[in-house]
């Protein structure tokens, strides 16, 4: 017995120990203001000495909280007991909140900047307007591919069906991707709700299945710096850190069609802040900021002036500021509604389990 | 036997009833509804009857490869655990085995993907040696030795404790009767540390039916269980209902475990 | 068979550590990432240790971690009694209940706490994160006192009880003392269980509190900086040596008894 009071002792004294602890890093993180911005954004996505300036110059607190999906952040907004003040999400969840009337109406009065972003980028159809969203980050769906690994290199999505990349692609683990791109392949758009395209689409990738090594989620960039197979499917963001790692890779962005992603500003019904959050968008619009913020991160950034201080190599690679041509024919998700997001995800969940 | 009193129990009742029998009847009420939140048995309809046998196949591959780490599992931790009881400073030792749990499981999952890579360090072992380089991620043996040695320590400690508590003059009697050493650990260590044998494969096998992160980082989704099609409904299609049905699924699966592996008494 | 013995826990833990020590070695890593070693660097040792907001979510993780497992050990320690004393054509059913939020995947338990809690208007927060962390681990403990308890000898109890011994007495003068390395398995499963839960965490926990596991399962989508990895091996190291401390303090107090 006295092993386990000895035992239970220790514990508790760690115990108050921790709690000490955690009670002095709190109130050094908080430095007893009560102007507080909860921000919800991914993990890792913004330089953080952004986030002291922003506190510095405007005396805001900031409290970062993370996410690992959209789907994640979208139930946990909804089901309540939060109050973030801004979020990050991608444009399909943007337009499903929108629907689902979560998002404030923004008060363009109160956000400076707006005339520094990209117009191409604004206006788009998941938030006509822009009432709702501001842009981040966007980027490309595109492929990646090792030069040492393959003889020829593929340009377009009906490419990755070639018998030459038996066994060699890797595929990010998503519906709307590897649905779009089988919908793209074959000339359809990829926010496509005719159940014959769907169909179709399902059957030719089922075509694709021995050809597909894995799929796989964010390790997908380990995975191709260490030459597990020659080509993947993946976003621009995700790319970048890849060629970064592996001096044989480049990154393609088909020319025929592929999907134009956006992580975008928004702010919930349940902020509590409103005014700190437009002063935030107001502050990630400039372009110094917008510079710092997309050489840290690493991903494409909607502001011309941004853009343009980046250097020369970076803002001229075609893979991720894509050209005018391509940018054409690049579609931006839709929101398929329940019914055709479930079609989507059943016939997907059966091409995981498909083996010829 | 004098039992223990009341006051003692009320707190784990107390849990039963709000988070277990609260979270069940919630589960297995949302499991009647569709995403139009309409009364509905399609969801079941759709796990009997989905093209290709979807999720029967799923319920196949979860029970199937559950059992086979399990058995991975426990052939590895029990000799581990014991030769552990035969060494000096042993507690020491089991504390050494328990703490590369602590460390968190998405990490230890990237260093297999560099240990079991094309370019990792078993592939250059080998290479070293003289054999080629080996396809070992997105196999079937990736998956359970990565899927086995995240689950070894809950097979280690219960056998352990109960391998501690064998009274050493039973094993002495056995030898002295003239049983051979492998004669006496089937008929006599074997049986009698039963108990934690069999606490060990629940500890092992009840978790292992819903994997579903180690089936893609490691598995490359080769090997799709339930656990994969729960998060589809509950994070991406937001259809609840189908994913508490497949919840449904799971725990009568568990409790056909339980009943297979439970304790007969002898008569 | 002593040379067999040795050879085969040395190869064990050998298995064991392999991934433990390839993420401390690239703690070291200039290269950035677990891809390839390019070079020497503290880089991250000190960036982590200057990442205040890292710092806090790292003592919020192992506060909830040591004070859930506390909790659920000492609920599921009884949990085990009752079960235990129940009647034999019960015990089955019993456990098999214990053992249902084994079976149910994360995102599912966290979905069902996350309704519940906001169901009944309980503020999200430490304290929902608390009680699902309790309530996860509670179900370990159990899997581990009870088979120690099956090997009791039930005698002793009856014998205490003949001889005049009070419930709190047995319990204190036989049974826990009988069970307590079971107990302390208990402990360190609930203990592993809590650090590495990321789901249930992620959605029961408002916007207050994060810990360590969503963070990392966050910086995924980015790459997991290798700050984490040097915090990993820091915690790691620092868990040795409190073992090792402990357990030779331990030693020392118990001959000088």
């Amino acid at each position: 017995m006295r092993r386990l009071y000895s035992f239970f002792l220790g514990i508790v004294l760690i115990i108050l120990l921790l709690w000490g602890i955690t009670k002095q890093l709190e109130t050094k993180n908080t430095q007893g203001t009560t102007n507080k911005l909860v921000i919800y954004n991914w993990g890792d996505y913004i330089d953080p000495d952004l986030l002291d300036e922003f506190t510095a110059e405007t005396g805001i607190q900031v409290d970062y909280q993370t996410f690992d999906s959209n789907e994640a952040m979208y139930t946990k907004i909804k089901q309540g007991g939060t109050t973030y003040d801004l979020a990050v999400p991608s444009e399909y969840m943007i337009s499903k909140m929108r629907e689902e009337d979560m998002l404030i109406k923004l008060d363009k009065s109160k956000i400076q900047g707006l005339e520094n972003i990209d117009p191409q980028f604004m206006g788009l159809s998941f938030d006509e307007n822009n009432d709702y969203s501001i842009p981040y980050f966007w980027g490309t769906l595109g492929i990646v591919y090792n030069e040492s690994m393959v003889e020829n290199p593929p340009q377009e999505w009906e490419d990755l069906w070639s018998e030459e990349y038996r066994d060699n692609i890797m595929l990010i683990d998503g519906v709307r991707e590897v649905m779009g791109f089988g919908l793209q392949s074959l000339g359809y758009s990829l926010n496509s709700q005719d159940p014959n395209q769907i169909q179709e689409t399902a059957e030719h990738l089922y075509n694709l299945t021995p050809n597909v090594k894995a799929i796989v989620a964010d390790e997908i960039k380990g995975y191709m710096i260490q030459n597990a197979a020659a080509i993947a499917v993946s976003f621009s963001g995700e790319a970048s850190e890849m060629l970064d790692g592996n001096e044989n890779l480049r990154y393609v962005v088909p020319s025929k069609g592929s999907n134009l992603w956006f992580d975008n500003m928004v702010i919930p019904k349940t902020a509590k802040n409103i005014d700190g959050a437009h002063a935030f968008m107001s502050f990630m619009l400039r372009p110094e900021n917008a510079l710092r913020n997309a050489e840290y991160v690493g991903y494409s950034t909607p502001i011309p002036a941004a853009k343009a201080l980046l250097d020369e190599e970076t803002q001229n690679d075609e893979a991720f500021y894509p050209s005018a041509e391509t940018m054409k024919n690049m579609e931006v998700y839709d929101n398929l509604g329940p019914e055709m997001l479930g079609l989507y995800n059943d016939l997907y969940l059966q091409f995981k389990m498909y083996r010829k | 036997m004098k039992k223990t009193s009341k006051f003692f129990m009320a707190p784990y009742l107390l849990w039963v009833l709000l988070f277990v029998l609260a979270p069940v009847v919630l589960i297995v009420y949302q499991s009647f509804f569709n995403i139009h939140d309409e009364l509905t048995l399609a969801n079941y309809q759709s796990y009997f009857h989905s093209p290709n046998m979807t999720y029967l196949k799923m319920s196949f591959n979860s029970i199937f490869y559950a059992g086979i780490i399990t058995l991975v599992t426990l052939l590895f931790s029990y000799p581990t655990a014991f030769f552990l009881t035969q060494l000096k400073h042993k507690q020491l030792w089991l504390m050494l085995i328990i703490l590369p749990t602590w460390v968190n499981l998405l990490l230890k999952a990237y260093a297999f993907i560099g240990i079991f890579g094309q370019d990792g360090s078993i592939n250059q072992f080998l290479s070293f040696f003289g054999i080629g380089a080996q396809q070992i991620l997105f196999t079937d043996f990736s998956f359970i030795a990565v899927a086995s040695y995240i689950e070894i320590p809950f097979m280690i400690l219960p056998i352990f404790n109960v391998l501690d508590d064998l009274d050493p003059n039973l094993i002495h009697a056995s030898r002295d009767l003239g049983a051979s050493p492998w004669q006496t650990f089937t008929k006599v260590i074997f049986p009698l540390s039963m108990n934690g044998v069999r606490s060990g494969v629940q500890a092992v096998f009840i978790p292992s039916l819903s994997l579903f992160m180690l089936t893609r980082l490691i598995g490359g989704n080769r090997v799709i269980t339930l656990g994969t099609a729960i998060e589809q409904h509950f994070l991406t299609t937001q259809n609840w209902g189908m994913g508490s049905t497949i919840g449904v699924v799971l725990i009568l699966a568990m409790l056909a475990v339980m009943w297979l592996t439970k304790e007969r008494k002898k008569s | 068979m002593k040379k067999f013995a040795k050879i085969y826990l040395a190869i064990a833990f050998l298995i064991l550590y392999l991934p433990i020590f390839y993420l401390i070695f690239y703690a070291f890593n200039e290269g950035g990432d677990m891809n390839k070693f390019t070079g020497f660097t503290l880089d991250y040792f000190s960036s982590m240790m200057g990442d205040s907001r890292l710092m806090l979510i790292l003592a919020q993780t192992f506060l909830l971690a040591f004070l859930s497992s506390l909790i659920a050990t000492v609920i599921g320690t009884f949990g085990a009694i009752y079960i235990y004393q129940s009647k034999d054509k019960y015990q089955n059913a019993l456990l098999s209940i214990n053992n249902i939020l084994m079976v149910a995947p994360d995102v599912m338990i966290g979905a069902s706490f996350l309704i519940l809690f906001t169901k009944i208007g309980f503020e999200l927060g430490f304290s929902s994160v608390l009680l699902s962390h309790v309530a996860f681990s509670i179900p370990i403990v159990v899997l581990m006192v009870l088979p120690r308890l099956k090997e009791m000898n039930a005698d002793m109890i009856s014998a205490a009880y003949d001889l005049g011994a009070s419930q709190p007495q047995m319990l204190r003068e036989i049974m826990l003392p009988y069970l307590t390395p079971a107990i302390i398995a208990g402990y360190f499963m609930a203990f592993t269980y809590s650090l590495d839960d990321f789901a249930v965490t992620f959605f029961v926990t408002g916007n207050g509190y994060s810990n360590l596991s969503v963070e990392i399962y966050s910086r995924a989508r980015q790459g997991i900086s290798l700050e984490i990895n040097a915090l990993s091996a820091l915690v790691f190291l620092f868990s040795i040596l409190l073992v090792v401390g402990y357990y030779f303090i331990s030693r020392e107090k118990e001959e000088l008894a």
